[in-house]
């Protein structure tokens, strides 16, 4: 298994500084100049002149690139042009933001998606699935902006159960993060859980029609441990693929959602910077997200290994 | 040894697929004494495996449904139980081996564990007693390097190999029954003899009773105490092994018997049965067999009941026994 995790992070590295050439490569060919944007009304030529300097605009464009993934490989992703952070600093504060929102979109979807997947499937025809789908169904048709509207109208509004707003870091208060983020959590992971629900049920469905599925049964075994250990066992293949592509899309930050619960997350700052040409920032945080993708690929192929273990032979 | 309350007491079986009228299989009845074999022969989709299933509460339903008859295992009615009380018989006081084994155990888990939790479930043992029990399991049926074998994952071991394990999973709660579809007919004609041997090596063991499906007259001469011939859905024939084999009555019986390629000098071509069997949907009303046979009368149009011909010997067929059948009028449509 070792070996195999090398093997991909070794893998994986070309795929790194390719995403690194089209981000870079994608940011030169974007209309509009960032100097423009930072010199202001005047454009006085030396002040625009100087800031070219200052950011090393005027060196070939391969010079430029080089000079980023070096400072890069160093945690240097250079300095936003607007904010005038460096960029590591910005995505190092929002990035927990995220990770955090996500992992718990993530909890809400697979507890949700995948027992009522199994149960659909396994009441497959039957009132129970009936409602299951449409239960899915409309978490897919429901827009996740209105779903947070509607929510933040009835919890906290009306009922005043949860706040509204008001992120607090969870190494500050625990409890209070928690609740902040249970709403936007929940609008995140209904959706992510309807598509879980019906890659899980179609899984299933394929499993539960299997020989050893009646093997299973042929001994006797209670129904609870023919579907868990002897079927879902083997449908988690496809869900675990799922699973890693949703929860990269998470990472990739849930723009609406963050915007309506005023979280200060990946999602404002992606679309901040690239309103305002921000390239260092755009750069940075694309490199992350792609890196964030490759290793929960990484982590997919690693999990296919256990659950498969025809995949271990040589 | 013949004891008075078989141990399997099959009566009026019938078995219906939503959206055909005739019957899969049409009110079969049989039964099985502690330690027998019964062989159930007949060809591809002439409810043997059907029956197999519904015995064991398998059948897919819907769209399969059991429309009527009792199966009395030890005195119960398996056709009536409830899924908790079927879930403590089977794999326990009656076991299954399937045909296919090479999908037939789960490719996610380890062999002993598949072993050894049909061990936990009925037992109540411990991990380490059940898994000790797998271990015997899989040396009884000859796998070698059996402890090794434990923790290996059956994509690792040859068909050959997988249907010991299955043997040794339906086998390892000392079942008294035990039920095998086709078990060898996936496996290669050298393995195949080597299977069956060991089957009855564990059977005279263990002195389990076993229900044998084939369609391989060789695995029946084998292998079986008693017959049972089914055709489309019904059971044509049945009776001890040597009667159906010196004297099968039923035409289609006679036919699979002289289809049977043997040894020696013989010139004439393979014998076959002329026509096919009909449809399930097309089921003609009385004899399922008469548009195939060379005897066939205006009777026919009747369902031919299962009557003795002596001996212990049933046959379906107004025509039976043959000596004294009518000369067979020229066959037309």
């Amino acid at each position: 298994m070792l070996a195999f995790l090398g093997r991909r992070i070794l893998i994986a590295i070309p795929t790194i500084l390719l995403i690194s050439v089209f981000v870079f490569g994608m940011q030169k060919m974007l209309p509009g100049d960032p100097v423009l944007a930072m010199a202001g009304e005047e454009r006085d030529p030396q002040v625009i002149e100087f800031l070219r300097e200052k950011y090393r605009l005027n060196d070939p464009i391969p010079v430029q690139y080089f000079t980023w993934v070096g400072n890069a490989l160093q945690g240097d992703l250079g300095i936003s042009l607007r904010t005038q952070q460096p960029v590591t600093e910005l995505i190092a504060e929002k990035l927990p933001v995220t990770v955090q929102l996500a992992v718990m979109a993530l909890i809400i979807a697979l507890v949700i998606g995948i027992p009522a997947g199994v149960l659909s499937a396994y009441k497959k025809g039957t009132w129970v699935d009936w409602l299951a789908n449409l239960i899915a169904l409309s978490g897919l048709s429901i827009p996740n902006f209105w779903l947070g509207i509607m929510l933040i109208l009835l919890v906290s509004v009306n009922l005043g159960w949860l706040p509204a707003s008001g992120y607090r870091p969870l190494t500050d208060d625990p409890l209070q993060s928690i609740l902040t983020m249970l709403m936007p959590a929940f609008v995140l992971g209904t959706g992510l859980a309807a598509t879980l629900m019906r890659h899980t049920r179609s899984a299933m469905l394929g499993v539960l029609r299997s020989d050893y599925v009646r093997t299973a049964r042929a001994k006797g075994l209670s129904e609870q441990v023919v579907l868990v250990k002897h079927a879902l066992r083997n449908a988690l293949v496809p869900i675990v693929t799922v699973t890693t592509l949703l929860f990269g899309e998470l990472l990739a930050g849930a723009v609406l959602t963050e915007q309506i619960f005023t979280i200060p997350g990946f999602g404002k700052l992606i679309v901040d910077a690239v309103f305002n040409r921000d390239y260092a920032v755009v750069q940075g945080i694309v490199l992350c997200t792609g890196i964030a993708f490759i290793a929960m690929n990484i982590l997919a192929d690693a999990a296919y290994r256990v659950l498969n273990p025809r995949m271990n032979e040589k | 040894m013949k004891s008075d309350t078989p141990l399997l007491d099959v009566r009026d079986l019938s078995i219906r697929v939503a959206g055909v009228k005739p019957l899969l299989v049409d009110g079969i009845s049989f039964a099985l004494d502690p330690g027998q074999t019964l062989c159930i022969v007949g060809e591809s989709g002439c409810g043997k495996s059907l029956t197999s299933l519904a015995l064991m509460g398998l059948l897919q339903t819907p769209p399969l449904s059991i429309t009527g008859g009792t199966a009395r295992f030890a005195g119960r009615d398996l056709l009536t139980m409830t899924r908790q009380e079927l879930g403590h018989v089977r794999g326990d006081r009656m076991a299954m081996i399937f045909q296919e084994p090479m999908s037939s155990l789960n490719p996610a888990l380890k062999i002993g564990e598949q072993i050894a939790e049909a061990v936990r479930r009925h037992k109540g043992v411990g991990r380490d007693a059940a898994r000790a029990r797998a271990l015997q399991m899989l040396e009884r049926v000859r796998i070698p390097a059996a402890a090794r074998r434990l923790d290996a994952y059956p994509h690792e071991l040859s068909g050959g190999m997988r249907q010991r394990v299955m043997i040794a999973m339906a086998l390892a709660n000392d079942p008294e029954l035990l039920i095998a579809d086709e078990p060898t007919t996936a496996l290669d004609v050298t393995i195949q003899a080597q299977i069956l041997d060991l089957m009855r090596e564990l059977q005279a063991e263990t002195g389990a009773a076993m229900i044998l499906i084939t369609h391989d007259l060789g695995v029946v001469a084998e292998m079986a105490d008693q017959v049972a011939v089914m055709y489309a859905g019904r059971i044509v024939e049945k009776g001890p092994v040597a009667q159906i084999f010196d004297d099968p009555q039923h035409p289609y019986t006679i036919g699979l018997m002289s289809s049977m390629p043997s040894l020696g000098a013989r010139a004439d071509r393979l014998v076959t049965i002329p026509g096919v069997v009909p449809q399930a949907a097309d089921m003609p009303a009385g004899c399922r067999f008469a548009s195939r046979c060379p005897f066939r009368s205006g009777i026919c149009d009747t369902v031919p009941p299962l009557s003795s011909v002596g001996n212990g010997h049933d046959v379906a067929c107004f025509h039976a026994p043959l000596e004294q059948a009518p000369r067979p009028k020229a066959v037309s449509a």
